[in-house]
């Protein structure tokens, strides 16, 4: 894998000063995804609005120009809500974005926060009737007396606008707060999972849905594991998989039984002993989980590595990477400043070769599943100028012997931290979300996946 | 002792974040809720070995009969729930005699626990807090998060400062409340 990446301004679409460190809260992106065919990128922020971004086509005038990500659409996907009942407020922020296959001209995309699912359709109008008899070209109404003949309203071309609006409302069926969408390769249905269930949805239904895994236990009291991600398989419409708190993965079956509740494959590593500490179970909660491209693997996080497990071997992961290893002895001031409840995300490249995940002080990581070699870049405004080619970082040991431009681990800012990060469905580049900052990194070089 | 006081400032920060969860926008988090609550029990486990090995220590070197130790009430309601999160901390020598004591809590409630309330569904409180106390129920109430960790709260307390422990904590009860 060539890491000579290059790297395009990056897109401050939130107006963030750069002079000031203040950051609003409501900037802070939260979800990011590509479309199917990577055309269109959507990001979700703690403010419940959603941005997408649109690729520009590639044109042989300006050749260094091509591919780059502009603003598409801005829109406000969910709002604050209160719960009376329960005296709680339901925040905006936009948890996951979704995005359906394209089948007509139009786009449509699912966003959440804990309690709703929306159904968006993003459509361009690029043309507009002109030339009505009742009205003028301002939309008056015309004086009847000053018509004198019958015309027939014409298409004219207009500034490309984009039009947003919501489509569907999947509201009311999730007492937990929900943490994954995925979409049915069947393009009909879809799933919502939150902390304890999770449900089926068809896309035009909004009035119902089944549930379909459901582990409250009869007494909260009993209550030892939460569904913390879920996916459904790229193929297989019957399958999907869930990962819990406790670092297991379940594979269920939809032909098996109404209520999967009982899994069909149960993919746990054992707990080594020997590595036993107060923090045990926190890190070992699997944060996220992606089916690979080809639907043969599943990739999960957990605080500190990034698993690849073979959907045919439940016993142990086929390979381990070690995201952050030299975090381990200070997992006791990461839990004091909350740093070991971050949930990371981590994605598949096109090809199945290649796994990134997200690491702190705007590290991210990128491990290459055949030739096992691993780099660690940055997402910051000093490394990453117009078309810069990336430096690879490295952290060594307080203590350690350091070359230089090495960052010991002391130094580490633990504020800044990239936990959502999104793969082109088939080209080499990455959008990476760093606190309330967009960066989109191409490799020029090596454009086609390998 | 390290472990001691690592296990002690563990389960006060926990307690701390719990509480603080509670005023979180967006409601309590129940996967975090969770978590805390799993490294609070995992502390405590500790903190009670460490306790059990330094009094099983001492025993030994009075070179008396062993006494019991009082932590092992600790285990009366922790049962299940612990086994399920397969954690087996102790030395040896205190989880044998934990066993030991836990065959004989399981058996019919020993007398010293007829002195006490009646237990229905509430949570069981230490004697040393006050009778007049909020409704203790099974339901989705914010309310029972907070009595279930200041209770704990002064479980700790008690236990460094009295020699007898009253009856557990069932810590589980923390993220009951979701």
């Amino acid at each position: 894998m060539g890491e000579d990446t290059d790297a395009p301004p990056t897109l401050n679409h939130r107006g963030f000063l750069p002079d000031h460190n203040y950051v609003t809260e409501a900037d802070i992106i939260s979800t990011v995804e590509f479309n199917h065919t990577g055309e269109l990128l959507a990001t979700g922020d703690k403010g419940g609005r959603v941005v997408i971004f649109q690729r520009e086509p590639e044109s042989k005038c300006e050749p260094f120009s091509q591919g780059e990500y502009n603003v598409y659409s801005t829109f406000q996907s969910h709002e604050p809500e209160f719960d009376y009942l329960k005296s709680l407020e339901i925040e905006e922020k936009i948890n996951k974005i979704r995005w359906l296959p394209q089948q007509n001209a139009a786009h449509f995309l699912l966003s959440t926060n804990d309690k709703t699912i929306k159904l968006w359709k993003v459509s361009e109008r690029d043309k507009r009737p002109e030339g009505y008899n009742l009205k003028d070209e301002e939309g008056r109404i015309k004086d009847l007396s000053t018509i004198t003949s019958l015309q027939v309203p014409v298409l004219m071309p207009m500034d490309l606008m984009v039009e947003v609006s919501p489509r569907r409302v999947f509201a009311n069926a999730h007492t937990y707060h929900v943490n994954s969408i995925s979409v049915n390769s069947d393009y009909q249905t879809y799933m919502s999972a939150d902390d304890l269930r999770i449900n089926l949805w068809h896309l035009d239904i909004t009035d119902r849905s089944f549930n379909i895994v459901d582990i409250k236990p009869a007494n909260m009291e009993d209550l030892t594991e939460v569904i913390t991600a879920a996916e459904f398989h790229p193929h297989h419409c019957n399958l999907f998989v869930y990962s819990s708190s406790k670092g297991t993965l379940r594979l269920c079956d939809m032909r098996e039984a109404a209520l999967c509740d009982k899994h069909s494959k149960l993919f746990e590593e054992p707990e080594d002993p020997s590595a036993r500490s107060f923090f045990s179970e926190i890190i070992s909660s699997v944060s996220d989980v992606k089916f690979s491209h080809s639907g043969r693997y599943l990739l999960t996080r957990d605080y500190l590595t990034a698993k690849v497990w073979d959907l045919n071997m439940e016993s142990k992961p086929l390979e381990t990477y070690q995201v952050h290893d030299y975090l381990r002895s200070k997992l006791c001031s990461l839990y004091e400043n909350d740093c070991i409840f971050d949930k990371f995300e981590c994605a598949w490249n096109g090809s199945d070769s290649v796994i990134m995940t997200g690491a702190y002080n705007n590290f991210f990581r990128m491990f290459d599943r055949n030739t096992k070699r691993d780099v660690t870049l940055e997402a910051s405004r000093e490394s990453s100028k117009p078309r810069a080619v990336l430096k690879p970082r490295r952290v060594c040991a307080a203590g350690g012997k350091r070359r230089k431009d090495d960052i010991s681990v002391d130094s580490l800012d633990f504020t800044k931290k990239i936990l959502h990060t999104a793969w082109h469905p088939t080209e080499n580049i990455i959008a990476i979300a760093a606190t309330n900052n967009l960066y989109i990194f191409q490799d020029k070089l090596n454009s086609e996946l390998h | 002792m390290e472990v001691t006081t690592e296990a002690k400032r563990i389960m006060v920060v926990a307690l701390g974040k719990l509480y603080s969860s509670r005023t979180q926008r967006g409601g309590l988090r129940l996967h975090r809720s969770l978590l805390l609550t799993m490294v609070m029990k995992s502390a405590r486990d500790m903190y009670h070995a460490a306790q059990e090995t330094v009094e099983w220590e001492a025993a030994e070197q009075q070179e008396s009969p062993a006494e019991e130790p009082t932590d092992a009430q600790m285990e009366l309601q922790e049962g299940k729930p612990l086994s399920s999160t397969g954690e087996e901390v102790e030395s040896s020598p205190a989880k044998l005699r934990r066993d030991a004591y836990n065959k004989e809590n399981m058996s019919p409630p020993r007398p010293a626990q007829h002195s006490r309330k009646r237990r229905g569904k509430a949570a069981v409180e230490p004697d040393f807090l006050p009778c007049k106390k909020a409704k203790l129920e099974q339901k989705n109430s914010p309310h029972q998060l907070i009595l279930s960790t200041v209770l704990l709260c002064e479980y700790m307390n008690c236990s460094s400062e009295v020699g007898a422990p009253p009856a557990p904590m069932p810590v589980q009860r923390a993220i009951a409340a979701c």
